[in-house]
């Protein structure tokens, strides 16, 4: 080949234009996904024959955008290729000739701002929203705005809504007559015949409002917000909900409770449920918006309102922020507010008809506790846990077996051993095995917290019957090899009389997830005489795991044990009538050799499942 | 007022691996609308004499008062509460519903806005949450409504109402209105399809009745669907509004108006894309159908449409697209064949050779239709040379012997149609397959090519190009 500055003939535009609008609609998308390539190839043509590189750019744009248009207005084309090159275009200012030229990318946007498909739709106006930021002053009142507007005022839904989200990355930065218009397009939309356009609008009211002067938000964003909350559409009014967020930041502490309450209170007790779940799930952010005196004298009372909601959906979505919700009240009388407001609510959740709710609730309530402090904890809050311990939803006791933690800093071990540990054993049994997984999976953290009893052994055993030998390593780390040779190695070993062959092999995986963690001395003596027994095994599955056990315990184990005791066996295995067992066995002499020598296996990686 | 929903009619499928079966059966739902309830105080009701007790003269009043004591709404959640008033309150709309079928002079200009209003008190409510998160109207037993003793009598009394022969629309028109029709239109999304098929009724009588009301029903609907296809994908209603269209749709006058044609083209057609298709397909393909009984000249932009949406992965919508094509065909008229020929047909040849045989064996079919047959009869010339290579291939490898046997059809038909070019298309097949591999390495290294460029270039102007 000739090289980019020798044979550009290769690359007639009309070439890649033919690229571009190939029939196969996947070589069409390859192509418009490397349009970025094709500007390139055009330009280096320029370069050579006009030699000045700024004008070679400008004239790859001029090239490029009769390409573009072409394929938008000749090609009823797949929505996928316009979603490629709706994000293409976002990055091109580069290759148009930079900032200056950037708004030569405009037109084919437009075009893809009115596309149908949302998704389409949606890249545009990111691309737009992206340039926007590089474009001049000048040039987004001469180019961007005007785009804005004809947007804003077309016939069909599809335009208008992709205007709603053009106005707030516009607005900063043009003259306060242009500002004055942009403020009459969003007024209108707010108030489109199409509820697709509200909603738009709606969904980006709070946005705007951040660009808009003080005094604006208070003359016009109000009264829009105002409108679209009591839109005749619970989409559009749920939309505002997530919008007052925003303004309440905004404004003075002294026009809240004009402005924005009213509409607020109307929202939180709106006949629709969207609106009220809406109000729920934003409820941590209206209240730091609202501040503190406010929510003391509103949100509370509406805060137990939609505790107390007839419909399950709500009151699960409030039932999720009521962590949250506390630790926000004001100190001074947070704990007064909780324990005469908040609590009674939350005791009638426990026992709520609807699991959803009531898991929701479990997934939160022990942050209580650190809020309430130790004697409120035990006095009140401790029964509900119990209660929820036992709740007949698996779901339930799982969230709050999750979050035991928080409870131990408050109340002390002692007090969480005696009230909820008998609970927690009893789990450990529990007939799902989601939740005897979670206990096991918690365990080594439970052990953290809780004494060495009798009733951590039994946990122990489970864990030792799921074959979660990953946190039986993690356990013997944290209590030592001590208390591992007379808490966990018997059960181990014991298993490995089992008439199931299944248990016989977890003896095996348990070995080898222990024999690090317990060292030399008790590897040597107590395991491996049970693991060279089981090399007799009638099962070959069993023995082909010893020879793996073999293998995984070598580099604990000293010289001459693996000398004079290991070698042997694994020589009688690779023999064996089985080609499985021969094949372990023949890796495990070979294995074991090198990891003499270096040492060190991950034992985690071997897990047995 | 209370209260829709729900007790979950565990008809449980016998398939052990579906959990939501099992958690459908466990869950013991109850489930209330959104209404405010008023909470624990029992309703009295003062029983009221029988309509037909009292002298004629009487009875406009007593049916005023009865219409006022069924606005009070009852909680059918709790099954237990107001058993007696609940039974009161439904004998007298069992009353009510005989009084309008048979009485005379009983609809004074009073009544108009009593009963509209006991109707809204009764009906109108915010659909409660979907007993699953994700509810699937093809898996999942609908949620019923519970208070629909009661409801039913309330749709079934406006039915007659509106059907009454005393019933004046120049009077109703001022209480049903368009904020009415929005909120009955909102419950087109019930789960439960009783309620939907009474809706059904009753928006087709006040479209039939209240012509002021006609163009701002059609804008509603578009809204519905348009939210429907690129919202939210989830509205219950859509089958039963496509089959009050399908009636509206016959009624259009000709030349079409504009906004008719805008409907079918960006509301109708984007319809296929979404994913619960088969919920609505037929009623949806009957609308297309009347479209383009009215106005043969739409076929054109319908077909372009189907092409652009046609489906990428579901082999079963695919199916579905097939048969509605085959519907649009048998009324096609040969002049807009023509015109659309040759993208359907390539499409057809891909359809053909698709690996599912539930898809190839659709499309096959067509050749058993005796009026595409002679369509493509007709334009063998075109339609030959698209569909050849895909059948003479297929002839080869297809996987499954039904569509290897149909192929050999199609290809016999095709011979006896036109031998010539049949010969031809044999001979040049094999050069045909190897210019198209050429041109094929030709664009692989044209890429190639262009990407060496790019990476020179970039290496050279490092910092103006960006990756």
């Amino acid at each position: 080949m000739a090289g980019a500055d020798g044979d550009d003939s290769l690359y007639p535009i009309a070439v890649l234009i033919d690229e571009l609008r190939n029939e196969d609609v996947q070589l069409r998308l390859n192509s418009i996904k490397k349009l970025s390539t094709i500007a390139l190839a055009l330009g280096v043509e320029r370069t050579r024959t006009e030699l000045l590189p700024f004008l070679t750019v400008l004239n790859v744009y001029f090239e490029y955008c009769l390409a573009v248009l072409s394929i938008i207005y000749t090609i009823y084309d797949e929505d996928e290729v316009l979603l490629a090159l709706a994000e293409q275009l976002g990055n091109f200012t580069m290759l148009v000739g930079g900032p200056e030229y950037v708004h030569c990318l405009l037109p084919p946007l437009e075009s893809l701002a009115t596309v149908e498909e949302t998704v389409v739709r949606d890249k545009a106006v990111e691309s737009l929203r992206k340039i926007s930021q590089e474009h001049s002053p000048v040039d987004l009142e001469v180019h961007f705005e005007p785009l804005v507007k004809r947007l804003a005022s077309g016939d069909w839904f599809t335009s208008r809504t992709s205007a709603c989200g053009l106005f707030s990355v516009c607005y900063p930065r043009v003259s306060s007559t242009v500002k004055a218009e942009i403020r009459q397009h969003f007024r209108t939309l707010c108030s489109d015949d199409t509820p697709m356009v509200r909603r738009a609008a709606a969904s980006k009211l709070g946005e705007f409002a951040k660009v808009l002067e003080l005094d604006y938000v208070k003359s016009d964003i109000i009264s829009l917000f105002t409108a679209l909350a009591s839109d005749e559409q619970d989409s559009v009014r749920l939309l505002a909900v997530e919008a007052c967020v925003s303004i309440a930041t905004l404004l003075p502490q002294e026009d809240l409770e004009s402005l924005v309450m009213p509409t607020l209170r109307q929202a939180a007790e709106d006949k629709s449920w969207r609106v009220r779940y809406m109000v729920a799930d934003k409820f941590s952010e209206l209240q730091k918006a609202v501040g503190p005196e406010i929510t003391k004298n509103d949100l509370v009372p509406a805060f137990q309102n939609l505790l107390k909601d007839c419909e399950a959906e709500v009151r699960a979505a409030a039932a999720n922020k009521v962590k949250e919700f506390c630790e926000n009240l004001p100190e001074e009388n947070r704990e007064q507010i909780i324990m005469t407001h908040i609590l009674p609510c939350v005791k009638e959740l426990v026992s709520d008809t609807n699991q959803h709710v009531k898991s929701a609730l479990a997934s939160v309530i022990m942050g209580l506790s650190t809020i309430l402090g130790k004697d409120n904890t035990i006095e009140h809050l401790l029964p509900l846990f119990l209660a929820q311990l036992k709740d007949e939803c698996p779901e339930v006791r799982l969230n709050i077996i999750s979050n035991l933690d928080c409870v131990n800093e408050v109340i002390g071990i002692r007090q969480l051993s005696q009230s909820l540990l008998p609970a927690i054993v009893e789990l450990a049994e529990d007939a799902k095995w989601r939740v005897r997984l979670a206990i096991i999976e918690y365990m080594p953290l439970l052990a953290g917290q809780l004494p060495l009893t009798k009733s951590l052994c039994r946990v122990v055993v489970y864990a030792i019957r799921e074959a979660a030998t990953c946190n039986l390593m993690k356990l013997v780390e944290k209590f030592g090899a001590e208390w591992a040779q007379n808490t966990i190695v018997p059960k181990v070993l014991g298993m490995a009389n089992d008439p199931n062959y299944l248990h016989r092999m977890t003896t095996l995986f348990c070995i080898n997830a222990l024999s690090e963690a317990c060292g030399q001395d008790i590897t040597t003596k107590q395991m491996l005489p049970v693991v060279l027994k089981m090399s007799n095994d009638q099962v070959a599955n069993v023995r082909f795991n010893v020879a793996k056990s073999l293998q995984k315990i070598g580099p604990v184990l000293d010289s001459n044990a693996l000398q004079t005791e290991v070698k042997p066996v694994l020589e009688k295995l690779a023999t064996d009538t089985d080609m499985d067992v021969k094949y372990f066995a023949q890796e495990a002499i070979s294995g074991t050799r090198f990891t003499l020598a270096s040492l060190h296996i991950s034992t985690k990686s071997d897990l047995p499942f | 007022m209370s209260s829709a929903a729900t007790t979950s009619p565990s008809v449980d499928k016998v398939d052990g691996f579906s959990r939501k079966s099992v958690r459908k059966a466990k869950q013991k739902r109850s489930q209330s609308s959104s209404q405010f309830r008023a909470q624990g105080k029992p309703i009295e009701l003062t029983p009221l004499p029988l309509l037909k007790d009292v002298p004629a003269p009487e009875q406009p009043e007593l049916f005023l008062k009865k219409l006022q004591q069924c606005c009070t709404v009852f909680d059918f959640i709790d099954t237990l509460s107001d058993l007696k008033m609940k039974e009161y309150k439904r004998s007298t709309l069992n009353e009510l519903v005989d009084y309008v079928t048979v009485s005379r002079g009983y609809l004074t200009e009073q009544a108009y806005p009593e009963v509209v209003k006991m109707v809204s008190h009764n009906i109108f409510r915010t659909l409660p949450p979907s007993d699953s998160n994700e509810f699937d109207p093809e898996e999942d037993e609908p949620t019923l409504e519970a208070s629909w003793p009661h409801l039913q009598l309330v749709y079934e009394f406006f039915i007659r109402f509106l059907e009454s022969q005393e019933f004046q629309p120049s009077i109703a028109k001022k209480y049903i209105d368009q904020k009415f029709v929005l909120q009955l239109l909102e419950l087109f999304d019930s789960e439960d399809p009783r309620e939907r098929d009474y809706l059904k009724t009753v928006l087709h009588r006040i479209y039939g009745k209240f012509l002021g009301l006609r163009a701002f029903i059609r804008k509603q609907i578009n809204n519905i669907f348009l939210r429907f296809v690129y919202e939210t994908e989830h509205f219950n209603g859509v089958a039963e509004l496509l089959e009050i269209l399908g009636s509206i749709i016959n009624g259009f006058a000709l030349p079409l108006k504009a906004e008719h044609k805008q409907f079918l083209v960006k509301v109708l057609i984007p319809l296929h894309t979404v994913r619960s298709l088969s919920l609505f397909h037929a009623q949806l393909a009957y609308c297309i159908v009347q479209f383009l009984e009215k106005d043969p000249t739409l076929t054109e932009p319908v077909i372009r449409g189907l092409l652009k949406f046609w489906p990428k992965t579901c082999s079963q919508k695919e199916v579905m697209f097939l048969g509605e094509l085959e519907e649009i065909l048998d009324v096609i008229e040969p002049t807009q064949f023509v015109k659309i020929q040759e993208p359907l047909f390539k499409q057809i040849s891909r359809c053909v050779s698709s690996p599912h045989f539930q898809v190839a064996e659709r499309a096959l079919y067509y050749w058993n239709n005796e009026y595409i047959m002679s369509l493509i009869e007709e334009n063998s010339s075109v339609i030959l040379p698209i569909m050849f290579s895909s059948l003479y291939r297929i002839s080869k490898e297809h996987w499954n012997p039904a569509i290897v046997a149909l192929v050999y059809n199609v290809l016999k038909a095709f011979m006896e149609m036109n031998s010539t070019l049949f010969d031809e298309l044999t001979a040049t097949y094999k050069s045909d397959r190897q210019r198209e591999k050429k041109k094929e390495k030709e664009r692989e290294d044209l890429w190639k090519k262009l990407e060496d460029l790019e990476l020179k270039r970039g290496l050279r102007n490092d910092g103006i190009i960006p990756t």
